[in-house]
């Protein structure tokens, strides 16, 4: 090798190093951590867990179908993070939105899909009270959403104070679709195709998804969410209206938080007081594992939904595990909680001691 | 270009907060093509009046006219819309999203209803060419020096609205290079027909760039001037309200003493803190009383806080009694044998709810250490001396300081640094709203304290008071001492050639 290509092998190495460099140390570093770990957790996995079929793409698909309500949920939480906000509420809105479709439906013979329509609307009028609170009356959301949060879980006692086991026919029919998909099938026993499935709530989850991705991403809406978190001050003299789009994130939230109760519901097919306590926290612990912190002005929904699936995979090896408590998975998930914060403080720190 | 006709006229500006004029009945003019400088000292009015202009503050009577058209501007916003776009000192921009966004926020390229990156990157880039400013658009705005963040929020400007850009304070923390490449974007913006206001302190960076200075003093209108027309020193006369032609010789009281071999205090080298003020070298001996004289803002105070450590210097090194010293924070000065009364007595001297006594002994007892409690009878002998010195007027030691006069509860800050026996005092406008007599007794402290063979610094907005009372005379000019003076070369007239700086006449 001559001179020279050793001398172009060497700059075009540094230029290389200096991209990795410089996106790792961007805002999707957390992004990439996020999705590195979920990688390798899973992988893990497949090893630890071989003889009980991890890598059987159901395994997956059903990390999907038992956090549907909190993917749904933990997107609304994503861009109330984004500006700098807080919603510690949405864990009573599931509770109540699916009290309300079960006392509907079974008390008081309403069908499933008007049922919904009535929740939904509710979760709006819920998000925009408390929205309004925050944006235009500027007080803290954490307050606001913790009244939020009381009135809420109270309501869903009000409604009733038993449980209620739905069986209408149109909603438990929707809760029991399952949707193949048309590869990853295996062969059973028997030697007959099964094709792995999943459930309308994971779909629903999906699309949402989708939606927010396009809508933070390819909409000025979008970049103004992320304007207000970066600096409320800055935006409002860019000439945005900056309560105005509070006010729509908090709207937004409320109905993602009712959709999500939707789809919680769809997966319990029953509603009691108790039901998704602490879900608000799990919602927040997700966001922020997936790359978004509580400072605001960053953030990405797909690392939410990573931030998701960690919290799934850690929970399904302590299940596959067998011999220890349901309650370590709470305990990995407040390691990892206290890892992405450290990692974060660290970020800000050695991007502001660069400057 | 050449400079066109008037683009923005404001026409007996008037404006009071809470009853005290803030701006009164100032016309102001700027032309198309022109970088008009907007001078004052602190407190002169020069941002409200910026404020009036953007809608950020309503204007009481008086009338604003772009372009012949008389406008009223009830937001930042509405102002952008008749034209009026504002670059502040602080960066209005979001650190988080990219330049590119910065520059497009809320007016981003969109294709088929969705935002296009491609577009709006390929257009920020032509943008920032078009400038001169080579940068990664794409890259976060947090990435950048507040030079090249400044600069984003100047293309934002000129951008969305292309008549009136007003800059307020823009140089006030770049350095030399930087600001040469800002001064060059102005030029550039002025040839394209674009009128800049420039508010700023830097007294050089007006001659350097600006074609006409409007000078404001307590809220009035001083004059327009062309900046060809107005030596250095005359602007500042203008400024300070002295009229030049007529300075009258002050006698001075009683100087402090002026041994030549008195004993060095204080030795500062090179003391410096970075956005506060600039390196400086500073010699206070035994029974020196030194004046810190310069605009209002030009960091006379921000000196002395250095030294004290109130504002923890940066560079440099501090010597007292040619030991050398390392203040990590005041309680290190008070127990070096330093103290400083802050210019701001209400909010940094005196603890209004507390009594005379307790405001008293506070420095001694802080020096001391809270484990080594004063005597009740020991306090009330310290503070009945000190009442007595100074001539402390009132109703009795227990009386809550804020019940006092302001005259007064100042020499209460005097006698709680004077129990402390310092070496060296730091006093900063000690004299601000005080009556004439007081001011007198005051004055007539300070050089008997040098006469004792202490060391003083004393500032004051009154040049007359430092004259008669100093000895030495420091003259600060936009954060930098740029000169000493000292017994006889002390006059009016050489300080303010010292703070109009350059090749004044």
């Amino acid at each position: 090798m001559n001179d020279t290509e050793l001398r172009w092998q060497r700059f075009e190495h540094k230029k290389v190093m200096s991209l990795i460099k410089e996106k790792l140390l961007g805002h999707n570093f957390l992004l990439f951590v996020t999705v590195a770990l979920f990688v390798v957790m899973y992988i893990a996995g497949l090893f630890v867990y071989k003889d009980k079929n991890f890598g059987n793409m159901q395994v997956f698909l059903n990390l999907l179908i038992s956090n549907a309500g909190l993917i749904i949920t933990s997107v609304g939480m994503t861009m109330v993070l984004i500006i700098a906000g807080i919603d510690i509420s949405v864990g009573s809105v599931v509770a109540v939105t699916c009290m309300m479709l079960a006392s509907m439906m079974e008390k008081g013979k309403i069908d499933a899909l008007p049922a919904i329509a009535i929740v939904l609307l509710f979760g709006i009028a819920f998000g925009a009270i408390q929205g309004w609170f925050i944006a235009y009356m500027k007080l803290q959301p954490f307050i606001v959403t913790l009244a939020g949060m009381f009135f809420a879980r109270g309501l869903t006692a009000v409604i009733s104070l038993e449980m209620i086991t739905i069986t209408n026919k149109t909603f438990l029919s929707i809760a029991q679709h399952k949707m193949y998909l048309p590869f990853g099938g295996s062969l059973n026993k028997r030697g007959v195709m099964i094709y792995p499935y999943v459930y309308p709530t994971v779909a629903a989850a999906l699309i949402i998804l989708v939606l927010a991705f396009i809508m933070l991403r390819y909409t000025k809406f979008g970049r103004s969410i992320y304007a207000v978190g970066g600096s409320e001050q800055s935006a409002m003299l860019m000439g945005l209206n900056v309560k105005r789009i509070k006010f729509l994130v908090y709207i937004i939230n409320g109905f993602l938080a009712s959709l999500g109760g939707v789809a919680f519901c769809l997966n319990t097919t029953g509603a009691f007081v108790e039901l998704a306590k602490g879900f608000e926290m799990e919602a927040i612990a997700a966001t922020v594992i997936g790359g978004t912190p509580l400072t605001g002005g960053v953030g990405n929904v797909f690392g939410t939904l990573f931030g998701v699936l960690i919290k799934a995979t850690i929970e399904t090896f302590v299940s596959f595990q067998g011999t220890l408590s349901s309650w370590w998975s709470k305990i990995i998930i407040a390691a990892l909680l206290a890892f992405f914060i450290i990692l974060q403080s660290l970020l800000t720190m050695r991007k502001e001691r660069q400057r | 270009m050449k400079i066109g006709g008037e683009i923005l006229t404001m026409h007996h500006i008037s404006k009071s907060f809470l009853g005290v004029k803030a701006l009164s009945n100032v016309d102001f003019t700027l032309r198309a093509g022109e970088i008009h400088a907007l001078m004052g000292e602190n407190g002169a009015g020069k941002s409200t009046l910026i404020k009036v202009l953007t809608g950020a503050e309503e204007f009481e009577s008086g009338e604003i006219r772009i372009a012949g058209k008389p406008i009223i501007n009830r937001s930042p916003q509405e102002a952008q819309l008749n034209g009026i776009s504002t670059v502040y000192q602080e960066i209005n921009l979001c650190p988080n999203l990219s330049v590119a966004e910065n520059l497009f926020l809320g007016r981003q390229p969109q294709k088929h209803g969705a935002i296009d990156w491609k577009t709006m990157y390929k257009k920020a880039k032509e943008a920032f060419e078009a400038l001169d400013i080579n940068i990664d658009v794409t890259s976060t705005l947090d990435n950048y020096s507040l030079a090249i963040q400044q600069m984003v929020a100047i293309a934002r400007a000129v951008d969305i609205s292309s008549r009136v850009l007003i800059l307020d304070e823009p140089t006030s923390s770049l350095d030399d290079s930087e600001v040469e490449k800002l001064f060059s974007i102005m030029r550039k913006l002025k040839e394209c027909g674009l009128g800049i206001i420039f508010v700023t302190h830097f007294i050089e960076q007006v001659y350097k760039i600006c074609d006409r200075i409007t000078v404001l003093r307590n809220g009035e209108l001083v004059g327009e001037y062309e900046v060809g027309n107005l030596p250095r020193v005359q602007l500042v006369a203008r400024m300070m309200g002295k009229d030049f032609e007529g300075l009258a010789e002050i006698k001075r009281h009683e100087a402090g003493t002026e041994e030549d071999n008195a004993a060095t205090v204080i030795e500062a080298r090179g003391l410096g803190c970075t956005g506060k003020v600039k390196p400086f070298d500073l010699n206070v001996s035994k029974g020196d009383v030194i004046g810190i004289s310069g605009l209002l803002g030009s960091g006379r105070s921000e000196l002395a806080r250095v030294i004290y450590g109130a504002d923890k210097p940066d560079t440099g090194e501090l010597k007292m009694n040619d030991k050398k010293l390392d203040i990590r924070a005041p309680l290190d000065a008070v127990r070096s044998g330093i103290a400083f009364l802050p210019e701001n007595r209400k909010e940094e001297g005196v603890i209004g709810d507390l009594s005379v006594r307790e405001n008293i002994v506070l420095a001694l007892q802080a020096r001391k250490g809270i484990f080594r409690l004063l005597g009740k009878k020991e306090q009330e002998e310290f503070t009945d001396r000190y009442m007595d010195i100074l001539k402390i007027k009132a109703s009795d030691r227990e009386a809550p300081v804020k019940r006092l006069s302001g005259g007064n509860q100042q020499k209460v800050v005097l006698a709680r640094w004077l129990l402390t026996n310092p070496d060296f005092l730091i006093l900063d406008e000690p004299t601000r709203g005080i009556d004439i007599g007081t001011k007198n007794e005051i004055q007539r402290l300070i050089v008997n304290l040098a006469k004792e063979g202490k060391a003083v610094i004393f500032i004051s907005s009154e040049i007359e008071e430092m004259l008669r009372t100093c000895n030495r005379m420091v003259v600060m000019r936009d954060s930098s001492k740029v000169g000493e003076l000292s017994n006889n070369e002390i006059t009016q007239e050489n300080i303010m050639k010292a703070i109009a700086g350059g090749n004044a006449s």
